[in-house]
């Protein structure tokens, strides 16, 4: 299922270079070569920045990152070989000989200097005034390189327009530096490709098609893009001012919703290392900042798997016993609004494979605005629903003009986790200290299935430990309920259980395999597209498609930087929190069930639901007008 | 300038994929051959061209930019590139630029209203020995002077 663009793009020569140290390979095995005057002992084929990187010998890098090929343009990582006439960037420099290396000599760290003052040429911004001031490349590398004054001169006037047109990403092109992070994020790892470097030379401009503004072009608004820019060039767009004044306003009753994985990343924005689970000091920090209500997505997360999972089950009823043509089957999960942009753009005959349940920010929303607006006597007109998400895509979808089932927006403002960490730092707190407490009622509780939503595999493993009790009246035949198929970083996933001694209304299902796949990153939503188009998915029955790379944790929205080595540590928190949760499975959350009792009394997929919870889609196609 | 039918792009650009075939590697000639068949490459051909050869209509147009020889913009029928590189440029550029953007009342970068003329700098065009130079769609022009630059707009006026 490879793709033909992926492997043209970069040659196999530019991707990373990840070698097993314990598997030296046939063609060269150890390598002895020596940096700095040191010997060191090194596998065959390795860079020289992967080699020092190993060796606790730091290499400055701009334009390198560990998701994406090498592109080798930034010069930040020069380094000094024996007997070379030039200075060679340790990043696309293999190692195939003895060579010597020095990584801090005077030509390299002039050399440097120079790079860093002919980048600092070109960049124009404010530092105080800067989204990613203290948290920028190149701001930390000018401090590395005791810059102290501009050797090539400096921009003091703004040259581009900030182009704010996008519902969820600003971009200031005053502030790029061209390492074209943006550009193999974009076209390699997510293969939407809304950013190239246009013109040539010194007019070189990391545009879009047409030079259209982003709201033009085909953007899935994934948002992956802003966390590889090392500067501020790429931003989300932030309605925290919107937000502080309905939360200053008497007369707004402000709700929040914080996603599953939210807890396990805001911790890196005050220093933390990834992997901290926040939940409870986060819910204490937004009562504190002054939020009305605070609940967790969770729920809602629940609430998706009741009416996903029902919906799954129908579309195989009427599959295998009625024998309905028209019935898509594998169904695809509708949780991610990127990959949803992303099939209505690239696949728009396909959307009937979508599973038509709203995101479960979107549920919540609607929710909030009927039943609790309904249970606390609260006018929906003055709730004001807020959702912190990893996500930047949320921001457009919550703009949709068919999300307002309840007769309002279901959800008013879309919040990335680095804007939450902004607001709660601007409130005077410092997170980690706070002392833990619950999420409000009448949502308070919810499972550890809700709470896997937040990793890739999540939201699969949530709905199959639903699913195979509601069929078989028992727990789902994993160790733990841990379905271990579902979880891992492989781009592309599968997974099968056999549904065996079935119960009775269920007599259909007895002895069917039900298969699965997992995909995440829309590269690898592509692979799955395409094969589904062959038809080698014809006895597929439930797809889970994520846009981000590593599924939410990995979001848009996140803490920046991302690497895979963060995005596993998150996973893990994530799957840790959910071994320790007293409820691991959808359904047997109380307010679920009171919920179904309550207000939507036709159950999963029923009238009320199919109102309020669920959605449609739009073709909108790939052409760009 | 009637824009080309869109029907009559996707048929040539069909045409131009068959003969020269899918890979990327085949996106220039496909886009020399479009430049010359309709004398500019629109947002709809980039499309189309990316479509046919499954790459992303951004990766074109970036391509499109970076030659001077590819344009978006419909020209006029005598394209006027005088080469603005170094050797060219100490040996007088500046004198026959303002030459021609008297004589044609265009700046650099801009098509006449009947579109007879454009005017734009290119790059280095090989002729550093005789600058300076210029080219008048396919023929070149060397060491220019003003008054060799008046006579020959005349010619062609």
């Amino acid at each position: 299922m490879e793709s033909k663009i992926s492997q043209e793009r970069a040659p196999v020569a530019q991707k990373p270079h990840k070698i097993d140290t314990t598997v030296t390979g046939d063609i060269g095995g150890l390598v002895d070569i020596e940096i700095n005057g040191r010997p060191y002992q090194v596998p065959f084929g390795i860079t020289i920045l992967e080699a020092c990187r190993r060796n606790n010998i730091h290499i400055p890098t701009l334009c390198y990152h560990e998701d994406l090929c090498i592109a080798g343009v930034c010069r930040v990582c020069v380094v000094e070989i024996e007997g070379m006439r030039t200075l060679q960037a340790s990043c696309a420099y293999p190692i195939t000989g003895k060579i010597k290396i020095w990584t801090t000599s005077e030509k390299v760290r002039k050399a440097r200097r120079h790079i860093l003052d002919l980048l600092l040429s070109e960049h124009y911004g404010e530092c105080y005034s800067c989204v990613r001031n203290n948290n920028c490349e190149l701001q930390t590398l000018a401090k590395e390189y005791g810059v102290d004054y501009y050797r090539f001169g400096h921009v003091d006037q703004k040259r581009y327009e900030v182009d704010r047109s996008s519902y969820a990403i600003v971009r200031d092109m005053d502030k790029c530096v061209l390492c074209k992070r943006c550009v193999r994020t974009c076209i390699d790892l997510q293969e939407v490709g809304v950013l190239e470097a246009t013109r040539r030379g010194y007019n070189t401009l990391i545009s879009t098609f047409m030079d259209k503004p982003m709201i033009d072009v085909i953007c899935i608004n994934c948002g992956q893009c802003i966390n590889r820019c090392p500067t501020g060039a790429l931003r989300a767009k932030d309605p925290s001012d919107e937000i502080w004044k309905a939360i200053d306003d008497p007369k707004k009753h402000v709700v929040i919703q914080t996603a599953p994985s939210i807890r396990v990343a805001i911790g890196e924005e005050f220093g933390l290392p990834p992997g901290n689970s926040m939940t409870g000091q986060m819910a204490t920090a937004l009562r504190m900042i002054g939020f009305d209500r605070v609940f967790d997505t969770n729920f809602a997360a629940d609430l998706t798997i009741m009416e996903e999972g029902t919906e799954l089950l129908l579309r195989l009823k009427r599959k295998l016993v009625d024998g309905d043509e028209n019935v898509k089957l594998p169904q695809f999960t509708s949780c991610s609004p990127g990959w949803i942009k992303f099939i209505e753009h690239y696949y728009p005959e396909y959307l009937d494979y979508l599973s038509t349940c709203k995101s479960p920010q979107q549920m919540f929303g609607a929710v909030i605005k009927t039943f609790y607006a309904q249970e606390m006597g609260i006018d929906p007109a003055n709730i004001v629903t807020v959702a912190v998400m990893p996500c930047t895509a949320k921001k457009f979808e919550c703009n949709r003009p068919e999300m307002n089932s309840s007769g309002f927006k279901d959800i008013d403002y879309g919040l990335t986790t680095r804007e939450l960490a902004q607001m709660i730092k601007e409130a005077g707190i410092y997170l980690p200290e706070l002392p833990p407490s619950h999420f409000d009622e009448p949502f308070g509780d919810a499972s550890g299935a809700g709470l896997i939503f937040g990793a890739t595999g999540g939201v699969m493993e949530a709905a199959l430990r639903t699913v195979y009790e509601i069929v078989t009246g028992r727990e789902v035949p994993f160790k733990n309920l841990e379905i271990t198929p579902c979880r891992g970083i492989d781009g592309v996933r599968e997974a099968s259980v056999v549904l065996e001694n079935v119960k009775e209304e269920w007599k259909f299902l007895e002895g069917v395999e039900l298969k699965f796949m997992i995909a995440h990153g829309t590269a690898n939503a592509k692979k799955v597209m395409e094969a589904l188009i062959r038809g080698e998915l014809n006895n597929y029955h439930f797809v889970e498609i994520m846009a981000c790379p590593g599924g939410c944790i990995g979001g848009g929205g996140q803490p920046i930087p991302t690497s895979p080595e963060i995005r596993k540590k998150r996973i893990e928190a994530i799957y840790k929190e959910d071994a320790e949760l007293p409820i691991r499975k959808s359904h047997e959350n109380p307010h679920i069930k009171y919920i179904y009792e309550k207000f939507l009394v036709d159950g999963p997929c029923g009238h009320i639901s199919h109102k309020l919870l669920h959605t449609h889609y739009t073709k909108r196609g790939k052409y760009i007008v | 300038m009637i824009y080309p039918d869109k029907n009559v792009i996707v048929s040539e650009v069909e045409h131009l994929v068959e003969k020269y075939g899918f890979g990327r590697e085949n996106l220039l000639p496909i886009l020399q051959e479009v430049q010359r068949k309709f004398g500019f490459i629109s947002d709809f051909a980039m499309q189309e061209i990316a479509h046919r050869l499954d790459i992303h209509p951004v990766e074109v147009y970036g391509v499109v930019t970076f030659y001077s020889f590819l344009s978006t913009e419909p020209k006029g029928k005598y394209v006027i590139r005088l080469c603005k590189t170094i050797s060219c440029d100490i040996a007088g550029k500046d004198a026959i630029a303002r030459t021609l953007e008297r004589e044609l009342g265009l700046k650099f970068g801009e098509t006449s209203a009947d579109r007879k003329f454009s005017l734009e700098f290119c790059h280095c065009i090989g002729m550093c020995d005789q600058g300076p130079a210029m080219l008048i769609n396919d023929q070149v022009f060397t060491k220019l002077t003003p008054s060799k630059v008046i006579e020959i707009i005349e010619n062609i006026k």
